[in-house]
């Protein structure tokens, strides 16, 4: 049980970005809930890649062969968390723009569906 | 080379040579036209004889007859107004109500393919 | 002889190398001159089509061709070895082809079309970006690569909608743009996270290979519809199509014309991970998963095409045409999907053979769409240009001063609306046929969405093209001659495709869908030991 819990994070932290997404009218709020919702597929990663009683994968001097956890998925969240950054700082300077020109951040300002 | 571009198009139960399409068309488009000089060829231009007939009233200025986009094709959306307006309320222009249309679709795949 | 072989061995690479280096070139040459940028996009989106064609040429006779980034053993000391592969088979290079050709027709357009705006370095470089990122995500083997290339080109592509930041309703639609995009491309790595931790694999080919040894579990049931959803949101299959009219509508006209060969690269990943990755296992017991793409193409095409007719905005109603479009692709290909993917013994391709008319359908549906469509934003931004106006209630009378791109719009409208002698009526003309055979309705709702296809493109001729004169549009010319080119080069296409399509049909279209139905083609290397 106790090695399923970081599996029941990467579910609360998934659920908590979408709720963040659908529920909340505030654009910062949603963007904060995107950051929360890569953070869970993050941890996703990382944890498929853990053995038990795993050290870091790093090959040192020494002559005892511990049990090392896999590298791969590290190297594919570091990726990820690379993307996630840039994303974020696309998202908040467009949300500047769209302040500067609505004055509020109400996300139903976005509407414009002059229709 | 040549032959490589008259082949015919198949589909699985018919075919389609567009060449044979615009030959038939020329041929025809020469009909029409050799028809359309049989016609009356001497007339006064900028009398009433070039003037479209409107039972004897007055024909208005081009730019007050014309119709505008947005009242074009009335009849078929007054007769549609029913999905017309539910669709203009399903797109509603706001970020969350995207989310939410992803999240039924997942829902709804999920149970589709899990329960079948 | 030496150099055209070495130049092929490793034109997967330069094809991806060339277009990136250009971008980050880019705003260092325009330091030096504005001019000299511009040829300098223009020759590198050159070089990349001719890259292009040499490799279209070798995949097209000889089969599937790899490039390895990485070791060329496939183990070594019994543990697989970590590399990224990049395999063109007819399929990718069928979507590569149609992606080069509208980016180089965006980046001639974009001379004139985006000549008096400031910031035209980072345009120039984003657009070489989202080259980068669209012939990535066509050209590559892996799963995980794939996921960076559609981060790359959602990235450019939502900087690139919100280009002009002065306008509120581009930055809005940007944004829409940029949280749909991340979403998707979320859930695609969580389903890459799930079939890594079930078999140790993010290459395509090798997963596949595991998955016809292991069966259909419910974690690979779990992945497949998290990337079925997450792809189907990126390709704008409705009811999840909303931000395609958003985007498409408020982003200058070249970048419209690129977002269309972004969305058919995201749906080429539908296609690529529906029948090659899951294409030996993927059959449910009592009803095949080819209708959920056949339910999601039907409401898409309704949807458009009743969302299209009531609009007013130019490019937005262009856009709602792109979505009922894309809902053809779909149908098409769910039909094929339906019989490849039946767990029914007796119902295979040979016993159904529309099955296979279906899908080339649709794949030749994707290049004669993204060559319509592409052509409409085209004209749509030509008439900005000359007016600066985008509502269809003001224009009018515009065809007195710009006879040549009337001309053009009237070839887009009768494409897109499947009239012969143009292409979209080849393309039509199988779908109709071939999904008539599975089921009469599907036939019928697919006719009637070209028939009001054709009703709102009229109806877009007749506001903007056709009618009095008005007096404030008394000064307005034609456009440019680079403009005028770039719509002649495509509108030559379509005729071209239209008049002769059973060429196209034989030698492109036709290898991509037998590539597509038949996945051993691609795992063919992991016998070969590559």
């Amino acid at each position: 049980m106790i090695a399923n819990i970081p599996y029941l994070a990467v579910a609360g932290l998934i659920i908590i970005g979408l709720y963040t997404l659908l529920f909340k009218k505030n654009l910062i709020k949603m963007v904060i809930g995107i950051t929360i919702l890569e953070s869970g597929v993050n941890l996703f990663l990382i944890t498929l890649g853990y053995r038990m009683g795993s050290v870091a994968p790093i090959f040192t001097g020494n002559a005892d062969n511990p049990v090392m956890s896999y590298p791969v998925p590290q190297a594919l969240t570091l990726t990820s968390i690379v993307i996630g950054v840039a994303v974020l700082a696309l998202m908040l300077t467009l949300v500047i723009h769209i302040y500067r020109h609505h004055g509020s951040l109400h996300v139903s300002k976005l509407g414009g569906d002059d229709q | 080379m040549i032959e490589m571009m008259l082949e015919t198009f198949e589909t699985g139960t018919g075919y389609w040579h567009p060449l044979v399409w615009l030959v038939a068309f020329v041929i025809i488009f020469l009909i029409v036209y050799i028809i359309r000089g049989f016609g009356e060829k001497k007339y006064k231009k900028g009398t009433g004889q070039t003037q479209a007939f409107l039972s004897g009233n007055k024909e208005y200025d081009k730019q007050l007859m014309h119709v505008q986009s947005s009242n074009l094709y009335w009849g078929w959306t007054e007769a549609l107004k029913w999905i017309i307006d539910v669709l203009k309320k399903m797109h509603t222009g706001n970020v969350s109500d995207y989310v939410l249309w992803f999240v039924v679709v997942l829902g709804v795949l999920l149970l589709f393919v899990g329960l079948m | 002889m030496n150099i055209v072989d070495m130049l092929l061995t490793h034109a997967p690479a330069l094809t991806i190398a060339i277009p990136l280096l250009g971008a980050f070139l880019t705003p260092l040459i325009s330091r030096v001159s504005e001019k000299g940028r511009n040829i300098f996009a223009i020759i590198t989106v050159g070089i990349t089509a001719l890259f292009v064609f040499l490799m279209a040429s070798e995949v097209l006779s000889n089969g599937p061709m790899t490039y390895v980034f990485g070791s060329t053993a496939a183990t070594v000391q019994q543990s697989t070895v970590i590399r990224i592969l990049f395999e063109v088979d007819a399929l990718s290079i069928f979507m590569a082809i149609i992606g080069i050709i509208l980016s180089f027709v965006a980046v001639v357009y974009s001379y004139a079309f985006m000549e008096k705006n400031t910031g035209l370095d980072k345009y120039y470089t984003l657009l070489l970006l989202m080259t980068t990122g669209m012939l990535g995500m066509m050209l590559t083997g892996d799963m995980f690569n794939f996921f960076v290339f559609l981060e790359i080109t959602s990235i450019a592509s939502a900087a690139l909608v919100a280009f002009w930041t002065n306008k509120a309703k581009a930055v809005e639609a940007g944004f829409k743009y940029i949280v749909i995009s991340t979403i998707g491309a979320l859930f695609v790595l969580f389903a890459i996270a799930l079939l890594y931790g079930q078999y140790d694999a993010l290459n395509m080919a090798k997963i596949a290979q595991s998955l016809g040894i292991s069966g259909f579990t419910f974690i690979d049931k779990i992945a497949l519809v998290l990337l079925i959803a997450a792809l189907a949101m990126k390709g704008g299959l409705a009811p999840m199509h909303m931000w395609l009219p958003d985007a498409y509508g408020r982003a200058p006209a070249s970048i419209s014309l690129l977002l269309v060969g972004a969305t058919q690269a995201s749906l080429y990943g539908l296609f690529r991970i529906v029948f090659t990755v899951y294409g030996d296992v993927i059959s449910l017991p009592s009803i095949s998963i080819g209708w959920i793409l056949v339910l999601l193409g039907l409401i898409t095409m309704l949807i458009g095409v009743i969302m299209a007719i009531i609009q007013t905005d130019f490019k937005r109603l262009i856009g709602y045409g792109a979505v009922a479009e894309l809902g053809y692709m779909a149908l098409a290909v769910g039909t094929g999907l339906t019989i490849v993917a039946n767990a029914d013994p007796n119902i295979t391709l040979e016993t159904a053979p529309f099955a296979m008319k279906a899908i080339t359908g649709g794949l030749f549906h994707v290049i004669n769409d993204a060559l319509d469509i592409g052509l409409l934003f085209l004209v749509a931004g030509a008439v900005y240009y000359a007016t600066k106006e985008t509502s269809l209630n003001k224009l009018g009378g515009l065809a007195r001063n710009m006879k040549y791109t009337t001309i053009f719009f009237i070839i887009g409208l009768l494409a897109v609306s499947g009239l012969p002698p143009f292409n979209g009526f080849a393309s039509k003309l199988l779908i109709y046929e071939s999904t008539y055979q599975l089921n009469p309705i599907l036939s019928i709702v697919a006719i009637l969405s070209s028939i009001l296809l054709l009703a709102i493109f009229v109806k877009v001729l007749h506001s903007v093209f056709l009618g009095p004169a008005l007096p404030k549009y008394e000064t307005v010319r034609e456009v440019p001659k680079s403009m005028l080119l770039a719509m002649a080069v495509i509108a030559g296409i379509i005729i071209v495709f239209g008049l002769f399509p059973q060429v196209i049909v034989t030698n492109l279209v036709e290898p991509a869908a037998n590539a597509l139905v038949n996945n051993s083609g691609y795992l063919q290397w992991l016998t070969g030991g590559f």
